[in-house]
């Protein structure tokens, strides 16, 4: 009996040492794989640390790959138009062996500098006048997204539509009907309805097009592998386009009660109009302005703090700061999924607002009326 | 590395701004809810979205701060 408890303590001994041990050398082994990293793209760039800005900004921003895993990426198509005419190639043309840019030669001579297609000369300096004439349509990693985006949407709202042709909105949803139903009832019962009133169907279409569409490259620009990692939402240049079409569809809506209440404010003294109407001019601008860098800076910020928060480990090159790092990021993930659909629900509400005070045709005094849904009134009864 | 400090600085003060803002936005919330619970969830939703309008006021800050640094 007692040979056997000391048989087992010894395996238990022996396994605890070997347990601790064998993490010791993994996380050696981690820590030097790590610095390598480091050590490899800090090499890549200049010479010196690690530059947590550069690594950052290098991770926002759009590319002409699109990174897969290690030193793996999809090469996409560049398409260049300049004055010799369009030119389609790959861009893993750009890169050597050692994914350093590369010169290719096409129609000029092309390499990519800080992310960007420039023509060089050969002695390698930047011609900027060349340069300007090549117009760069690439499918870039943004734009492969967002096609991944649309796909991704078509997919969802064709599936749902077809299985309310075949059985009618009245029955019970089936699969993906009853995840989507409720987040189109919200669009138009929290979004639409109480913001734009009772003209609200016009602009359903519209307003759920924007929502599914920020909330997907939202959720895609959350994962940080493969099929998500583009910035798609956090590109500004994609939520400028969301603002135009939000600026255009409130001033082609606009009634004349709208353009007076710009151009010549009623209920106020002359001097007063005059004074107000360029304010209100200006303010047709800010409006969209505000939403395209609300969206922006929204997803820009969350990626920048996931980013910084895994740049600590590189930065105290030391595995172990992933104990703090590691955690945080996950906390800070959890409120990006958050954030995520909370802009795509406030770019929404906005736009169903200015749609609202575009359309609006009774005056100024009750702006906004008491609205009592069904919810309201059963509160009421009971 | 001076204007690099600064902008850190700036950021710092936008979060000041938005922690005060965002913090008021609670306690009204908070108020209003105990007061009248059975108006929790439309007091919630006014909340999240002051909330987010503020925070939003922060970001851009943060965004002058970023593009002021580089």
């Amino acid at each position: 009996m007692a040979r056997r408890s000391v048989q087992s303590l010894l395996v238990a001994t022996f396994s605890l040492f070997l347990a601790t041990f064998s993490t010791a050398t993994y996380a050696q082994h981690d820590t030097a794989q790590h610095e390598a990293t480091a050590e490899v793209s800090s090499h890549e760039k200049k010479e010196g640390e690690f530059n947590v800005t550069e690594t950052i900004l290098e991770h926002l921003k759009d590319d002409h790959s699109w990174h897969l895993w290690g030193h793996t990426s999809l090469p996409l198509p560049v398409i260049l138009y300049s004055d010799k005419g369009l030119e389609v190639f790959s861009s893993a043309n750009l890169v050597d062996e050692h994914h350093a840019p590369a010169v290719y030669n096409g129609n000029y001579a092309y390499k990519t500098i800080e992310g960007k297609i420039r023509v060089v000369n050969p002695d390698g300096a930047v011609n900027t006048e060349l340069s300007a004439k090549v117009w760069d349509f690439s499918i870039t990693k943004n734009v492969a997204s967002l096609l991944l985006t649309v796909t991704i949407l078509l997919l969802i709202f064709l599936s749902v539509a077809s299985a309310y042709r075949k059985t009618g909105v009245k029955t019970a949803p089936k699969g993906l009907q009853s995840l989507m139903e409720p987040i189109i009832l919200f669009v138009r019962d929290e979004v639409a309805k109480p913001n734009i009133g009772h003209r609200y169907a016009k602009y359903m279409p519209f307003l759920l097009t924007v929502f599914f569409l920020i909330l997907i490259n939202n959720f895609l620009g959350l994962v940080p592998f493969f099929p998500g990692g583009a910035n798609v939402s956090g590109n500004i240049a994609f939520t400028m386009t969301l603002a135009v079409f939000v600026f255009l569809l409130v001033n082609f809506s606009g009634n004349k009660t709208y353009w007076e209440h710009i151009f010549w404010m009623p209920g106020m003294h002359w001097s007063m109009k005059l004074f107000l109407a360029p304010i209100e001019l200006v303010g047709i601008f800010t409006k969209p302005i505000s939403l395209m860098i609300r969206l922006f800076a929204n997803i820009t910020a969350g990626h920048i703090l996931v980013l910084s928060l895994v740049c600590l480990i590189f930065i105290f090159k030391t595995v172990y700061a992933s104990v703090v790092a590691v955690p945080f990021v996950v906390f800070i993930s959890v409120i990006e999924l958050l954030v995520a659909f909370l802009q795509a629900y406030i770019f929404t509400m906005l736009a169903a607002m200015y749609i609202g005070m575009a359309t609006e045709e009774h005056h100024h005094e009750g702006d906004h009326e008491p609205h009592y849904n069904e919810t309201d009134l059963e509160k009421v009864h009971h | 590395m001076v204007v690099g400090s600064v902008a850190a600085i700036g950021a710092g003060i936008a979060a000041i701004g938005a922690g005060i803002g965002i913090g008021q936005i609670g306690k009204g919330a908070v108020e209003g809810i105990s007061r009248q619970p059975e108006a929790a969830n439309d007091i919630r939703a006014s909340m999240i979205v002051a909330a987010a309008f503020v925070e939003a006021v922060a970001l851009f800050a943060v965004v002058v701060a970023l593009l002021g640094n580089g």
